[in-house]
């Protein structure tokens, strides 16, 4: 009787995704495939389709343009990310200290860059950065100094990690914040009895209690790093030569499938591309395990 | 001229949405299945494909074109067109060569540049229309362009506008830099420049190092022939010839001296540059005066048009940036009524003279380039002076032979990431062209071209 039941159960449950696996499968898993099998060929303008096997993947390790593209975003991940993980830290633990006036207002400033669409920001970002007439360079001539150049070749990545810092440090503050807001009271009431000052129990309770939090946001953020896409796509009118085609590795592919005409090429970067950020990704994971194991 | 996902989700999604994205656009073959025929067409044929009830798609970014496809439907009215922007440029070669890939929904008759067509023939996607009567219109137009259009005796493209180069210049800032004729040589250009340079705020002109189509209408002046397509499988690649080495280190020169500005184009920073004056004037194309007169409105009536510095004196030699024609795809199920449309609002002297004078682009035919209603318009902008009939006499003296490559597209992307990048760091521009000839053969060959 029961086992009857539980059948039901299990049969409804089937049903109710089957749905999402019909979209998984067809939208995701197919293609996937499809741009997998589509690596191991190269169509040429004259000669056509042949299979050729490995030999777009060879090419990418000895592609200039790529490695330089992944050394860039690599650059973001050990610079960028570090900052801007240490300002959300910073803000979920003064927002939750209660120490800070108006504090939900405050929460909401902070996370609010997060709701404006990548798009946005980026070109909003990139009228404050105009070189000539843009707001940071008529600030700085109203102060008498020079106006600095946002958009050159050796500022252009700060200038893109700066508005990845600003659209993203706010979504990482809410997420420590929540994890800060679940420890429970009475480890607080301890620390208090112990004499703990708010430092010490920000250092030695807060941080520790909240450090799956943070690891999510690492790997959050290592993947955002190697995926940055929107920026250098929408900058370039701005700064055509200081981004060139294969400024981050997704940028590059698309630039390979729809301006190069190389799709064969372009699936098999995005697909390296893929296995990269899983290895870093995974590495990162390892790595913290066995701080927590140790710890 | 005429001419881009979510970050924090799961490993895998961002990485599949790319993948899934490249296998939406490459997964079928092209399909030249459509129409296309082997003897000429019969008057019959013509006539009776013109009163068949016929439906037709145009891509095209050309402003207020609808005004002639409407005339074209008045005097066919079996034939329908369905006019689509489908963006300008770039986006929208993209979106053609996406729809013929993807074997449907690819449009009959489209919006071309010039430097496009090789790229768009050589995968057979544009169907020949000599034996539809296009021929016959060679003598119609001015050479160079015709050149344009065709290899050997095929026509792949009817002409729409061109963009023979001339100087657009600032004559209040010239003045009072002491500069009253406008620059005659290329060395007149450089004391001219030091002038502006020492007596006003401006510069002479900025030589954008994004523009490859700037860049190679200079070329195109001084006698460089960068590019060749055989129509088969070879093709000439030589951006870095004696020639282009001339006009480059003329450049260098300049820009080392900061004489000129190298501001990327066509963005808000360049646009307030014209408008307040940072650059006297720009080496640009005969559909710029209308253009600029809408993007610097401010600085009306101040504007006078010459002719390009020439390298010789007594010479008069001119290049080309930009201009466009409308093609017909081989995948068209209708042939003859395609090429009509592509035709007809070319070509028939209504729908042609309203391009000139009412969207102003600068016509090709010759009997438009004639016409007083075109050359006679003294616009305001240009304190009243003939600017058509300047750039109507500007237009028999671009060379003739000019070519281009067969993945233009990539010609384009490559130049800024090579030269483009030189020219922005004020660095070496010949290095940056050597670089260019050096990625574009690469390209050549590993698409299986013949680079001689």
């Amino acid at each position: 009787m029961s086992n009857q039941i539980q059948r039901k159960q299990y049969l409804a449950a089937y049903g109710f995704v089957v749905p999402f696996f019909i979209v998984f499968i067809a939208m995701l898993v197919v293609p996937l495939i499809f741009s997998g099998y589509l690596s191991f060929f190269v169509d040429r303008i004259i000669g056509g389709v042949s299979f050729v096997g490995f030999e777009n993947y060879i090419r990418a390790f000895t592609d200039p343009a790529f490695l330089a593209g992944l050394g860039r975003t690599a650059l973001i991940l050990v610079i960028q990310v570090p900052i801007m993980l240490a300002l959300a830290l910073a803000f979920a633990l003064a927002l939750d200290s209660g120490r800070v006036r108006g504090s939900n207002i405050l929460r909401l400033l902070i996370f609010v860059p997060y709701a404006v669409p990548g798009v946005v920001a980026t070109l909003m970002w990139g009228y404050l950065y105009g070189g000539e007439f843009g707001l940071i360079a008529q600030m700085a001539r109203g102060l008498g100094l020079p106006a600095p150049d946002l958009l050159s070749n050796e500022t252009i990545l700060f200038s893109i990690m700066n508005i990845v810092t600003w659209a993203f440090v706010g979504y990482n503050m809410v997420i420590i914040y929540s994890a800060l807001k679940s420890i429970p009271a009475e480890l607080y009431e301890a620390a208090e009895i112990d004499g703990a000052s708010q430092w010490r129990v920000a250092w030695s309770v807060k941080i520790p209690a909240v450090r799956p939090a943070i690891m999510l946001t690492v790997i959050f953020s290592v993947i955002g790093s190697f995926q940055i896409f929107n920026e250098p796509s929408l900058l370039q009118p701005l700064a055509p030569t200081a981004i060139n085609q294969s400024y981050t590795p997704n940028f590059y592919a698309y630039n390979l499938a729809f301006v190069n005409q190389d799709v064969n090429y372009a699936a098999a970067i995005a697909f390296l591309l893929g296995f990269i950020i899983m290895i870093v990704s995974y590495v990162v994971q390892l790595s913290t395990q066995r701080k927590e194991r140790t710890a | 001229m005429m001419g881009h996902r979510a970050r924090r989700a799961a490993v895998a999604i961002t990485s599949i949405a790319t993948v899934t994205a490249l296998a939406l656009s490459g997964c079928t073959p092209s399909g030249n299945s459509g129409g296309g025929t082997t003897g000429p067409i019969t008057d019959e044929q013509r006539e009776e494909a013109l009163n068949t009830p016929t439906e037709l798609t145009f891509w095209t970014w050309v402003p207020d074109i609808q005004d002639q496809v409407d005339l074209f439907e008045k005097k066919y009215p079996a034939i329908k067109v369905k006019v689509e922007n489908v963006g300008q440029g770039l986006d929208h070669y993209t979106k053609v060569r996406t729809a013929i890939q993807a074997g449907s929904g690819a449009p009959d008759v489209i919006q071309l540049e010039y430097q496009y067509i090789s790229s768009f023939s050589v995968s057979g996607d544009l169907l020949d229309l000599a034996p539809y009567g296009a021929a016959d219109l060679e003598d119609q137009y001015v050479p160079w362009v015709w050149n344009q259009v065709v290899d050997g005796d095929k026509v792949y493209s009817i002409p729409q506008d061109s963009g023979p180069m001339g100087n657009l210049y600032r004559e209040d800032i010239l003045t009072a830099a002491g500069v009253t004729e406008p620059p005659a040589t290329w060395e007149d250009y450089r004391t001219a420049a030091e002038a502006v340079r020492a007596n006003t705020s401006s510069y002479i002109s900025n030589i954008a190092s994004n523009q490859a189509g700037q860049w190679l209408g200079l070329f195109w002046q001084a006698g460089a022939k960068p590019f060749g397509f055989d129509g088969d499988k070879g093709v000439t690649i030589d951006v870095n010839s004696a020639e282009a080495k001339k006009v480059v280190s003329y450049w260098q020169d300049m820009i080392q001296n900061d004489l000129v500005s190298v501001d990327p184009d066509f963005n808000d920073d360049w646009y307030q540059g014209l408008n307040q004056g940072k650059y006297a004037g720009w080496l640009t194309a005969a559909w710029a005066p209308v253009f600029l007169s809408g993007a610097a409105g401010d600085t009306s009536g101040l504007w006078r048009a010459a002719p390009l510095p020439q390298w010789k004196a007594g010479d008069n030699v001119s290049g080309n940036w930009g201009g466009s024609s409308d093609a017909v795809l081989s995948g068209t199920k209708n042939p003859i009524a395609a090429y009509e449309l592509a035709k007809w609002i070319n070509n028939d002297k209504e729908p042609a003279l309203q391009f000139a004078t009412q969207q102003f682009l600068f016509p090709t035919a010759t009997a438009v380039l004639e016409d007083p209603a075109f050359t006679g318009q003294e616009p305001e902008f240009y304190g009243g002076q003939k600017v058509n009939e300047l750039f109507a006499g500007i237009s028999d003296t671009v060379d003739t032979e000019f070519q281009w490559l067969p993945f233009m597209d990539f010609a384009y992307s490559s130049f800024t990431d090579t030269f483009g990048a030189a020219v922005a760091a004020k660095g070496d521009l010949s290095a940056g062209l050597d670089e260019w000839q050096k990625a574009l053969t690469d390209y050549a060959t590993q698409q299986g071209f013949t680079v001689k």
